[in-house]
């Protein structure tokens, strides 16, 4: 019998191996699939369980805290947004019951101190809880401030970013909301025709008019095929692509020089000047620019479009059937966020060099040790420093005696271009004015935005970006 | 050094274990229990002690490995039932002096385990009229779908979990004198008379599903039958047809018995969206607690049991459940280490049927090292979705005093079987187990 008893057990250490198995799979193979499936509320409910790291501003104001309720087992952490609405689309929000967006879910991670396994263990005999790391972030409450006033209740957006580091210091899209009213309101807002919910400053996509010549004039520069004082025809009607295209107001120029023609938007101008520089280089430009990427902003994924050429969701580029000349005065079926706009004017301004756009400084443990410190990171080396300076003198007679006179700031020069893109002929406008100052030594960039105006983007947009500037540079 | 120091010895991870459990959860819980509440870890590591002396005193020389290991299961489930509930680890730590003291008592008042050859048809019908118990109207009790217990008044107790012994010793003790004809006689010519008993333990297997609609409990006996049969006969063509007529029969059971059948679906789709808030959600919640664990758990006292108060998140998490409980605090690592104390339970236990010289001992050792390891495939099985989930305890680790009282007298049987064994002086080569 002594045979059959050790078969016997052999079979039942194969039972077991499987029992092992199967447990593997459970808890660490298939963990994975088992955490993401939808009718596991555990992480969500351990998420409440330990306080969520802080939101700062730049200036430490709290933009995201937490308040508790229960205690021990049921005690749960649940998120207040003391500044309200002040960057409700930047900061975003966090609830069980809607999930999240903004920082609060590009840094969940660091957010909900997640630990890997080795920590975990050290847990176990520490029996240490869990706290959140803070995220400092870049974001400036005083300029914003300035951003809702001087937007006052239009539909828009504005984006303001440092240029030597990429740094984001106002982002603002109107209508706004509430984050606190998330979780009361949250299928209301959703359902809400003017999009609160939605992030214009990284989400909307808007025909950029003539804000878009500063990227053909970088191209035209930088190529050497233009100079600034290079001369060309501004006739009215010209022959772009096969077609007449008009001058604002039908205007008819002479000859004029490059600088000439951008600070007075003259489209016939910008128009030969894209033909001739060409497609390939001009997508070439744009993709330098980041038109087409996602620019590596710290910020989710779904929660940041793409600028460019677009047919339907898809990005044309180079070898696409596309009107370049149209293109290059911001027409055809162009599209852009503020953001890329604002980028824009950084690389401008920053000498050609175009950063990383980043919402988020560094990430700060409970116990003050830095864990991540988020250095300036490049982009892109976009145009050459003495492009981008020729470039900058151009955009700042835009502002002295062009259509951005209304952006002018007393005792600083600043560099700007003006955008009007028609979205009902005639009577409704999408307005831009994108700049950056000091023209010698810019500290801040900006785009600004505003939807279904009646106003240019020299009379609507250009005085918001003064406000907004005035406090960034003077504050 | 003697088998009863080895036995001492052995019970030192268990005084460790306890120690570092009970502290952990203090300190990842300190706001919420009261300090007296660490005694319950002292009246456990008293009643161990206890064990052992008496072990010393009466079975000198049974095996000195069985003991320390049913304590170490134990531990895992004291330290967790006193994470889910101080207030059952109190209860789970005077079930454990009760076992004790039952296992004493068998020891005590059997003397030989052999007398048990004498009684075994009285036996068998006990086993029977256990498993009928829940049944019967007035005192049967039934628990999610399935009739498992007996109540009178308060008191309520499950008697799947004697009966498992009452068969496997009328299993050892019939087969023992009948495998000579089982043996010898040629399958073709093999009469009613051989496969008779066969027969009659796969109806009892199959009206224990149409019954008591338990197909762990049901897997659990025939199970143990069939392994009694192979080691008795050696003929694996039997175990062969026996399997085959009760997988036949319970697959046929299985769609026609309500319960039964969705616990299948239960197992086959534990997300679908019209199981897993019902049927399936206590299978889903110990997966996902399992999941939670990760290769080395969340830590003691660390893991999510509550939504708010009051309102679990897994359902018996201190019973059928705590095998999920254990991997969500101790990991891939907790688990395994559970499933490897039993497995060398098991290896003790067959140890100890080689070591036996009579076909009775043999046979009871095997029995009842099989009826445990399949008891605990079952529940673990079934909480990793290896196998549908079917509701029977993990032998020493879950809460419940019938299961802790049951398995106490199935470690004394063991125990008495080995010290006999040992003691021969006619066998001292050691096999493979």
């Amino acid at each position: 019998m002594n045979r059959e008893i050790a078969r016997l057990f052999g079979f039942l250490v194969v039972l077991f191996a499987l029992l092992i198995a199967a447990t593997s799979w459970s808890s660490v193979i298939g963990a994975k699939g088992l955490q993401d499936n939808p009718y596991n509320r555990r992480p969500l409910l351990l998420a409440q369980r330990i306080p969520r790291g802080l939101i700062l501003a730049r200036d430490g104001t709290k933009l995201a805290d937490n308040r508790h309720t229960g205690s021990g087992e049921t005690l749960r952490y649940f998120r207040t947004y003391p500044t309200g609405s002040l960057f409700s689309h930047a900061v975003g929000y966090s609830y069980v019951s809607r999930g999240s967006a903004g920082v609060e879910k590009s840094f969940n991670r660091e957010l909900t101190g997640q630990e890997n396994e080795f920590k975990s263990l050290v847990d176990q005999f520490g029996g240490g809880t869990k706290e959140g790391d803070d995220v400092h972030t870049t974001l400036d409450p005083k300029a914003q401030r300035a951003a809702i006033s001087a937007l006052g209740g239009q539909r828009g957006s504005i984006v303001a970013v440092e240029p030597s580091t990429g740094a984001i210091r106002v982002m603002y899209s109107y209508p706004d909301y509430d984050p606190n009213r998330i979780p009361g309101q949250y299928g209301q807002l959703n359902a809400d025709a003017s999009s609160p919910l939605f992030n214009r400053a990284t989400q909307a996509r808007y025909p950029p008019g003539s804000t878009f010549k500063v990227v053909t004039a970088a191209a035209a520069l930088d190529t050497h095929r233009y100079t600034p004082d290079s001369l060309i025809s501004g006739r009215n009607n010209k022959i772009i692509s096969g077609v007449p295209l008009q001058n604002d107001f039908g205007q008819d120029f002479g000859t004029l020089s490059l600088t000439d023609a951008l600070t007075h938007s003259v489209n016939t101008v910008f128009g030969e000047v894209g033909e001739k520089v060409g497609k390939d280089t001009m997508f070439k430009y744009m993709s330098r620019f980041g038109f087409g990427s996602r620019l590596g902003l710290d910020y989710p994924r779904d929660e940041i479009t793409p600028s460019g050429v677009f047919q339907g969701q898809r990005v044309l580029g180079a070898t696409d059937s596309v009107d370049i000349g149209r293109v290059a005065i911001g027409q055809e079926r162009l599209q852009v966020t503020p953001l890329q706009m604002a980028m824009v004017a950084s690389a401008v301004a920053n000498g050609g060099r175009m950063m990383e756009p980043r919402l988020v400084d560094r990430v700060v443990a409970p116990d003050g040790t830095v864990r991540e410190q988020f250095n300036p990171k490049e982009h892109a080396q976009v145009i050459s420093g003495q492009t981008a300076s020729e470039l900058g003198q151009m955009m700042s007679k835009v502002v002295q005696e062009g259509t951005g006179t209304a952006s002018a700031l007393s005792g600083i020069q600043v560099a700007g271009k003006t955008g009007t893109a028609e979205v009902v002929r005639g009577t409704t406008n999408q307005a831009w004015f994108i700049a950056f100052a000091p023209v010698n030594q810019p500290r801040i960039a900006i785009a600004v935005t505003v939807e279904r105006t009646s106003g240019q983007g020299g009379t609507v947009a250009a005085p918001i970006a003064k406000q907004v500037m005035e406090v960034l540079l003077n504050g | 050094m003697s088998a009863r120091n080895r036995e001492l010895f052995g019970l030192l991870p268990v005084t460790l274990l306890v120690t570092a459990g009970f502290t952990a959860v203090l300190i990842a819980r300190s706001k919420d229990i009261n300090k007296v509440t660490v005694t319950y870890g002292a009246i456990f590591l008293g009643a161990c002690l206890f064990g052992h002396l008496f072990i010393r005193a009466r079975l000198p020389d049974a095996d000195p490995y069985l003991f320390p290991l049913c304590a170490l299961l134990a531990t895992f489930g004291l330290v967790e039932i006193y994470r889910i509930s101080p207030h059952r680890a109190l209860g789970q730590a005077i079930w454990f002096g009760v076992g004790l003291a039952l296992f004493c008592a068998t020891i005590l008042f059997l003397r030989d385990f052999r007398r048990l050859e004498r009684y075994r048809y009285t036996i068998a019908l006990v086993g029977i009229a256990l498993l009928v118990g829940p049944r019967l109207p007035g005192i049967g009790r039934i628990t999610n779908g399935a009739y498992l217990a007996v109540g009178v008044g308060p008191v309520q107790f499950q008697p799947t979990e004697f009966s498992k012994l009452a068969i496997v010793i009328f299993l050892a003790s019939y087969l023992s004198e009948t495998r000579d004809v089982l043996v010898r006689g040629r399958l073709p010519r093999l009469s009613l008379k051989h496969f008779g008993p066969m027969l009659v333990i796969w109806a009892l297997a199959m009206l224990m599903l149409v019954f008591i609609r338990d197909l762990g409990s049901s897997i659990m006996f025939f199970g143990g039958f069939l392994a009694l049969l192979y080691v008795a006969t050696g003929r694996l063509s039997l175990v062969l047809a026996g399997g085959g007529m009760f997988a036949g029969g319970a697959v046929f059971l299985a769609q026609h018995i309500p319960h039964v059948h969705d616990r299948v679906e239960a197992w086959l789709h534990p997300f679908k969206p019209s199981l897993v808030d019902g049927k399936s959600y206590q299978l889903a919640q110990g997966v996902f607690a399992e999941a939670d664990g990760g290769i080395f758990g969340r830590g003691l006292g660390q893991s999510l049991l509550e939504v708010t108060k009051g309102h679990p998140i897994i359902p018996a998490a201190h019973t059928d459940l705590i095998f999920a409980v254990i991997v969500n605090e101790l990991g891939l690592f907790g688990g395994a280490a559970v499933v490897v104390i039993g497995l060398i339970f098991v290896a003790r236990a067959f140890k100890t049927a080689t070591l036996a010289t009579d076909g009775f001992s043999k046979l009871l050792a095997v029995g009842l090292g099989t009826i445990f390891a399949i008891q605990l495939f079952v529940i673990v099985g079934g909480v990793t979705r290896l196998i549908p989930l079917t509701g029977v305890t993990l032998p020493f680790v879950s809460y419940g005093g019938s299961s802790i009282v049951a398995n106490f007298m199935l470690l004394a049987l063991l125990l008495m079987v080995s010290d006999k064994a040992r003691r021969d002086p006619v066998v001292t080569r050691g096999g493979l187990v």
